[in-house]
């Protein structure tokens, strides 16, 4: 059936303005769910969570300060920042993630979002960029503080190249876990569910399945991202001997690209599953 | 079988089984506020809708076309299939069988063209809380494309609309329901659009709040747009609305004009309540209430109250009413205690279920 088969104009009178495109409406989403994010009570939840990890690591760091830690910088970030991002980027998508699309529905304000004119899936991903960049920023914090830390523990040598190159892959990582995030909220109408699934399986849940996969299937458990997310720490640490190489059928741990590869996969696989379960799921 | 009260409203072959109001056909003139470019007015069309929940069918074969500027309330018991209707029309839920059309855009081939110039408010919308009336609608104008200046003036308006204006920067979360339900009308109306859907927008206000949203809608009758309001408060409907869709289970029993409905039963009988500032004795009642001509029947609802069948259209009543207050038993209140609509709904809703 033709748009226009109810003998209307094809071009019906828009109230007032021009609507912009789906792209733009995804950031101008966005710039709204983020400003909802700063402001709400996970946002200093998070920042609280920030601050504890910080307070404890480096007061133990300041109270017995370990020679081979603070001998240079790519042992101190290899062990503050990469240790602390990794549990932190878990707690920033259980935070901004877990309940991001699950909540459209029980809280009802889907019903507020997509009466408008858009397209689903802009909704979808601005909510997406509001999670990261709300998610980064707190990353970010514990980034910046620590930077601090380095220069004072280690001296000015302590910023590396390779702590970058961390950085980037921990943002790859937290692109990964946050489409992995959504699309477990894009299963459930109610947001415990998508958090209490999002916690077990990254906080230990993926830890005992690839030990199972390796142990006892024997197999490499390269689908598994928490097998992959290990490559965060390389740039400042180095390849470890060993990286890629099967011993009795099995990769303990992959190598750089094996580990970008896998994450850029869950961020592409996941997302696009959250979208199509998204733009099939209903406000009954 | 879907019928109207009035005239046959299905005038040509090609229409054949859609309901349709009488006035449907005429030349519908633009009103001052739509543009040259829109020769048509707006128009909402559901084609065979239908929507089953396993085996349980909420909308069956919907086929129906409101045109023109007017208010048309749309009326059922609760479940019905009302809002499964509405949420259709802004794809909020998806059709199992058919189509729906806002301006004759399939809402379900393209929402964002269908929902360009429609403002609907369905059910009781949350906002989120950390945002202010004025951020939630500055998103709802920028995702519509509208302009800062028009965004701001709007604003202003509606807020005003709504008697929100002095809540427009505190932040919603603190809002009670009513307050969050003025709010979502506010942003229903923002764009100016010219297809209003509003889904029981009454639900959770007060009194006050009731009768304000019914002014509002009243106001927005007058600047030339579609309404279409679910309700099942008939006096909601009466008061506000042009024409009256009535479903029940699913199933549309008639669509037509108020006018219709009213002059089908304005010559028969009606039911009045009077109320009377002492008890009045059932001898009183019969000698002399019950004796006046147009008067067929009486019965008492309690003892200062009763209620009168009474044959005739309103000059028939108020020559009854005369003749009660002329008694001298101290009449207090004299009104209907049904209405046509509401003989027609019962009628219809009763037919429908047997």
């Amino acid at each position: 059936m033709s748009a226009s088969s109810g003998g209307l104009a094809d071009e019906p009178h828009v109230a007032l303005g021009t609507m912009p495109g789906p792209v733009e409406q995804a950031f101008l989403m966005s710039r709204y769910q983020f400003r909802d994010y700063l402001r709400a009570q996970r946002f200093i939840l998070m920042l609280a969570i920030v601050g504890a990890i910080l307070a404890i690591l480096l007061a133990l760091v300041g109270h017995y300060p370990p020679p081979a830690l603070i001998a240079n910088g790519n042992a101190f970030f290899g062990s503050l920042w990469v240790g602390g991002s990794e549990i932190l980027i878990i707690f920033a998508g259980i935070i901004f993630g877990g309940d991001s699309i699950a909540g459209e529905f029980q809280n009802k304000t889907g019903y507020f979002l997509m009466g408008l004119p858009i397209k689903r899936w802009s909704v979808y991903a601005g909510k997406y960029l509001a999670a990261y960049a709300a998610s980064l920023v707190t990353i970010l914090v514990y980034f910046v503080v620590l930077v601090g830390a380095g220069l004072y523990f280690v001296g000015s040598g302590a910023i590396t190249t390779g702590l970058l190159g961390s950085v980037g892959l921990a943002a790859l990582y937290l692109a990964a876990l946050l489409g992995t995030t959504f699309l477990f909220s894009s299963m459930f109408k109610q947001s415990l569910y998508g958090v209490i699934i999002v916690a077990v399986m990254f906080l230990f849940g993926f830890a005992i399945v690839v030990d199972l996969i390796e142990g006892l299937v024997g197999i490499t458990p390269w689908f598994i991202i928490t097998w992959a997310n290990v490559v965060i720490a390389y740039p400042l640490t180095g390849v470890p001997a060993g990286a890629g190489e099967l011993i009795r059928n099995v990769a303990l741990l992959p190598t750089l690209a094996q580990g970008i590869a896998v994450m850029f996969g869950y961020f592409l696989f996941t997302t696009l599953g959250g979208l199509a379960l998204f733009g099939r799921e209903e406000f009954t | 079988m879907t019928r109207g009260y009035g005239r046959d409203p299905v005038g040509s072959p090609a229409c054949d089984n859609v309901a349709r109001a009488p006035h449907a056909f005429q030349l519908v003139v633009p009103s001052p506020r739509v543009p040259a470019v829109l020769t048509m007015p707006p128009s909402l069309e559901a084609r065979q809708l239908t929507r089953r929940f396993g085996t349980f069918t909420a909308l069956d074969h919907l086929t129906l076309k409101v045109e023109g500027t007017k208010c048309v309330g749309f009326l059922g018991p609760n479940g019905a299939g009302k809002t499964t209707t509405l949420k259709m029309f802004t794809d909020l839920i998806f059709p199992t069988e058919g189509e729906a059309f806002v301006n004759g855009i399939s809402v379900q081939q393209d929402r964002r063209r269908a929902l360009s110039s429609c403002g609907a408010l369905i059910e009781t919308p949350e906002i989120y809380g950390s945002l202010t009336p004025r951020e939630a609608l500055q998103l709802v104008g920028a995702v519509r494309g509208m302009s800062a200046a028009d965004v701001r003036e709007r604003t202003d308006r509606v807020l005003e609309q709504v008697k929100m204006t002095e809540w427009a920067n505190q932040k919603v979360g603190r809002f009670s329901k009513g307050m969050k339900q003025r709010i979502n009308i506010a942003s229903t109306l923002l764009s100016d659009p010219d297809v209003v859907l509003l889904d029981e927008p009454s639900t959770g206000l007060d009194p006050r709040g009731v009768a304000e949203v019914r002014s509002i809608i009243r106001g927005l009758k007058g600047e030339g747009r579609l309404i279409f309001f679910s309700s099942h408060i008939l006096s909601e409907v009466i008061d506000v609305c042009d024409e009256v869709i009535l479903i029940n289970r699913g199933k549309l029993l008639f669509y037509d004009t108020l006018a219709n409905v009213n002059a089908r039963l304005g010559s028969g009988a009606t039911s009045v309540d009077a109320e009377f500032l002492r008890p009045i004795a059932d001898a009183d009642v019969a000698r002399s209430i019950a004796s006046l001509a147009g008067v067929t029947a009486w019965s008492r609802l309690d003892e200062r109250r009763v209620t009168l069948t009474i044959q005739g259209g309103p000059e028939k009543r108020a020559e009854i009413l005369q003749g009660v207050a002329g008694l001298g038993l101290g009449l207090v209140g004299f009104h209907e205690s049904r209405s046509a609509l509401e003989d027609v709904y019962l009628q219809e809703i009763t037919t429908g279920e047997s």
